[in-house]
């Protein structure tokens, strides 16, 4: 039986906010044939189970649930007609013939080519395997974000007395979404002294419903053989290593880590592409192209956002970008800068500046490591400051995004961006 | 004849029990291994270093020796009709220091005696050969004949095998007292009675308590717990033997080898403990990896998937003990079999096997096929052919798990094979769904539903691993619970 083969211009890789948003953007610039390529049974992703309210401030100056905004860019993608396949799992990226390969029920193996690819497959929960917690592996420990799929998607409750790993937002949103169904939600550690999780979220999720907030505080056992029976919490020093003495046995049957995410690169860097070491994600420049010809990367596999309107700004820059490529070719290269960052910034994106002629403009993000009070933002050449600007409140929870324009790039040896202390 | 009367009954589902299972099946007998988990494969057969060892290690003329080098030589053979993944990968032993040299050149000289192959070799061509290894490795034995295999994949292909060939097996099935009525033996269960002509102890942990139902032991298991930490297959090339460390007089150190699925283990820890203590804990692991970095300097531990813990069967004898009792002939224990246990399970079960075969004069059974019908997955069928099953039966096309590419197809299988998957677990160890990085949190669920639907029973009783371990034990909106 024949493989079968399809052609796309632009082909994506996962249909949630960062795809669709590219998907939405390339059309815009003139393509129109594009492929999204979605492992589940619907468009839109993890905003599919996160069905409060909070979403769109930036992007369409008003409050919406998840499915709401999904929904904006779901039937942009349906009235124009843009293909998309379901329930197909991509299987290997082959950079070098351009093509994809992917399963599904419906079409067997498929070989998709491409001119571009936009790869947008999101990112996963850090589980407690990763981090090595002690004790049993019983029943009833979950990630936070799975619990929130079983209890908006499915309408499962996971559990009655739950105890939270992790302030991450998706464990505090969870704190009072089964708050809301009857659980009972005994409390939250959080191993730094500070939350990881957006400050609203501590108030509405949190403080509104009585949950205390443990900070320098973790779970340093499990108990339970078949299904949990109870954890052992305990506070931490400074280099975040347990107190002896401080140890307390907390009776729950479930655990929800929200202890955080990282980008589901696998399947880019098996395919040869360059990771940046500091966010897990692809190696780009400022086009979002990683380091393999016309494969382009954006959103949480790119590395991980708090608001979804900033993913959907990276899926805009992705798209505009792949589309770009594919109408005027590719322009004379005259350099490429490599970014660098100081201590105090724990990732900085984009990794290089291709230049070319008339490039002026380019949009930077980076989270800061430790929260800074108040904080001066440097960018320089050298010694030489191209920019200074000053925030107040910067947070590792809090991804920065600032955007150098009318700049001649070519006038410049190299590019820093330092955060300091004031 | 007698509906509860068995010519052999075998008590335990683990490696050992398993392949004795199969190698009687060669017989025209009339076989029950009971078993008291949910699933073969659940003890100390789930959870250890997952080698195939050499066997220069045994000391000469003992049964670890003996049944190690034989079961190694018959391991390729095995996994080839029971279509488990066997890699020979070969291990290397390291010295750091002119005493470990000492000790592993005697080494050799015990290979020699055991019949095994075991090479010298120096620095130069050690990093050659292992380039990750850490500089202050100077010398190993290569031992090139030591292999990886999946501990439960082998167990429960060795099962499956066996009820293919008319061999019963009843689960979640405890014995609770063992006697002798002439010549026959009476065992009582927490579920019926039975009897037979000839029992196998192969209870592992639980050997000696097996025993002591029937007569007073003439051996203890002192258990002794093994913790381990699980490596991504992030880099198929990263570390391609298994490495062990040159015994002390501190111990064996630790090990690190690649897996079959090209994860990587670390591990074990050795220390008493009690029979069902399967807990980790984060000294042992700081330990392990304190001293597995004396192997290779920079582990990269943000490729962690989980660390977990398995119980071996020590007893307090030097030696694996196989043997029938003197007190109540017809009553083989095969017990205290820890490592190199697994390199021995065929050899075992073929000796064992024949030993009753000549105690009841069993003839040959003349149907019997060695081989377990293939498990198809992309990686063993290449993409066209899995193209061309997926056009056979589209539920092949459907990835459920997505970190290590499983399909609904093959999980259906799984399923109704014999002695399938009935549990999360089950699943897991069968066709490594879940056991990705994302531990399951994609499918799980999903996993949960096939299940449920494959065999007919409420979504709320799906089981994660044992009885008591429902995974979706709690409530579904606007559904009535049905537990």
């Amino acid at each position: 039986m024949k493989i079968n083969n399809k052609t796309y211009d632009i082909v994506i890789i996962g249909g949630g906010s960062a795809g669709l948003s590219a998907a939405k953007k390339a059309y815009e610039e003139g393509i129109s044939s594009i492929l999204i390529v979605e492992r589940n049974n619907e468009l839109g992703g993890i905003l599919n189970q996160c069905i409060h309210n909070g979403f769109g401030l930036h992007k369409f100056k008003k409050e919406l649930t998840g499915p709401e905004y999904a929904y904006e860019y779901i039937e942009f993608i349906k009235e124009n007609n843009i293909d998309y396949f379901l329930n197909t799992l991509v299987l290997s990226i082959n950079s070098k013939d351009k093509l994809i390969v992917c399963s599904s029920s419906e079409e067997g193996i498929i070989n998709i080519s491409y001119k571009c690819l936009i790869f947008s497959a999101g990112c996963n929960e850090r589980t407690s395997g990763q981090i090595m917690i002690p004790g049993e592996r019983p029943n009833g420990v979950f990630t936070a974000g799975l619990a929130q799929k079983l209890l908006n998607i499915d309408g499962y409750l996971v559990g009655k007395n739950v105890y939270i790993l992790g302030s991450g937002d998706i464990g505090l949103i969870m704190a009072r979404r089964m708050t809301l169904e009857g659980a009972n939600v005994i409390g939250v550690s959080e191993i730094m002294p500070y939350s990881n999780g957006l400050n609203r979220n501590i108030v509405q999720c949190l403080n509104d419903y009585n949950i205390p907030l443990r900070l320098h505080n973790t779970v340093i056992k499990i108990h339970g053989k078949n299904q949990l029976e109870g954890i052992t919490i305990c506070d931490v020093d400074d280099s975040l290593k347990p107190i002896e003495g401080r140890e307390k046995f907390i009776k729950c049957d479930t655990l929800l880590l929200s202890i955080g995410l990282y980008p589901f690169n696998a399947m880019l860097k098996n395919s040869g592409a360059k990771v940046n070491t500091e966010t897990k994600g692809a190696w780009v420049d400022q086009n979002l192209e990683t380091t393999l010809d016309s494969v382009f990367s954006c959103g949480n596999v790119l590395h991980v956002h708090d608001l979804v309107d900033y993913v959907s700004d990276e899926g805009e820059i992705a798209g505009e970008n792949a589309a770009k490529l594919i109408k005027y070719g590719r322009k004379t290269l005259l350099k490429t800068i490599f970014t660098k960052h100081n201590s105090n910034l724990g990732y900085l994106l984009p990794n290089e500046i291709k230049v070319y002629k008339d490039l002026n403009e380019v949009s930077f993000s980076f989270r800061v490591k430790k929260p800074i009070s108040k904080g001066e933002i440097l960018f320089k050449d050298g010694e030489n400051i191209i920019k200074r600007s000053v925030k107040n409140d910067l947070i590792p929870s809090e991804m920065v995004k600032i955007k150098l324009n009318n700049l001649d790039f070519n006038n410049l040896n190299e590019l820093s961006v330092e955060v300091n202390e004031i | 004849m007698e509906k509860n009367y068995f010519d052999v009954i075998i008590i335990g589902g683990g490696v050992i029990g398993c392949s004795i299972a199969r190698y009687l099946s060669r017989f025209k007998v009339n076989v029950l291994l009971i078993e008291k988990h949910f699933d073969v494969a659940e003890e100390t057969s789930s959870a250890n270093s997952a080698i195939v060892h050499s066997g220069y290690d045994p000391l000469p003329n003992t049964k670890k020796a003996y049944f190690n080098v034989k079961g190694n030589k018959m391991m390729e053979e095995v996994c080839k009709e029971l279509h488990v993944p066997f890699i020979k990968n070969g291990s290397l032993t390291i010295g750091f220091n002119d005493e470990d040299k000492k000790t592993l050149l005697n080494l050799i000289q015990r290979a020699k005696l055991n019949g095994v192959e075991a090479e010298f070799i120096e620095k130069e061509e050690l990093h050659k050969i292992e380039p990750s290894l850490n500089d202050e490795c100077l010398y190993a034995l290569y031992a090139k004949d030591s292999g990886i295999v999946s501990p439960f994949e082998l167990t429960i292909a060795f099962m499956e095998n066996a009820m293919d060939n008319g061999i019963k097996l009843h689960l979640s099935e405890k014995v609770l007292d063992i006697k002798k009525d002439g010549d026959l033996f009476l065992i009582d269960t927490d579920k019926d009675k039975y009897k037979a002509k000839v029992v196998v102890n192969a209870a592992g942990l639980y050997s000696d308590e097996i025993l002591k139902k029937l007569e007073e032991p003439s051996f203890k298991i002192n258990p002794r717990k093994g913790e381990y930490i699980l490596l991504d297959h992030f880099n198929n090339n990263w570390c391609k033997h298994t490495l062990f460390m040159c015994p002390t007089k501190v111990g064996k150190g630790v090990l690190i080898s690649p897996t079959t699925s090209f994860n990587y283990i670390i591990g074990p820890s050795n220390d008493e403990s009690l029979k069902e203590d399967t807990s980790t804990d984060s000294s042992t692991i700081n330990y392990l990896k304190e001293t597995a970095s004396k192997l290779i300097k920079d582990i990269p531990y943000a490729e962690v998937i989980r660390t977990f813990a398995g119980v071996r069967a020590n007893p307090d004898v030097d030696d694996f003990i196989i043997e029938e009792s003197k007190i109540n002939p017809g009553f083989i224990n095969c017990a205290g079999i820890m490592s190199p246990g697994l390199a021995s399970s065929p050899a075992i079960g073929e000796y064992v096997s024949n030993l009753i075969k000549e105690k009841l004069n069993l003839e040959i059974n003349t149907t019997y096929n060695p081989t377990r019908r293939e498990i198809y997955s992309l990686s063993s069928l290449g993409i066209e052919k899995y193209n061309e099953l997926i056009k056979k039966d589209s539920r092949y096309g459907h990835m459920i798990c997505r970190c290590e590419k499983v399909s609904e197809g093959q999980i259906v299988d799984a399923i109704h094979r014999n002695c399938g998957a009935r549990s999360v677990k089950g699943i897991k160890k069968r066709l490594r769904a879940g056991f990705g990085k994302c531990q399951g949190s994609f499918c799980e669920e999903e996993v949960c539903k096939i299940i449920a639907r494959e065999l007919n029973i409420p979504l709320n009783s799906v089981l994660y691993k044992d009885e008591g371990s429902e995974v979706f034990k709690y409530r579904f909106k606007g559904k009535k619970n049905e537990n």
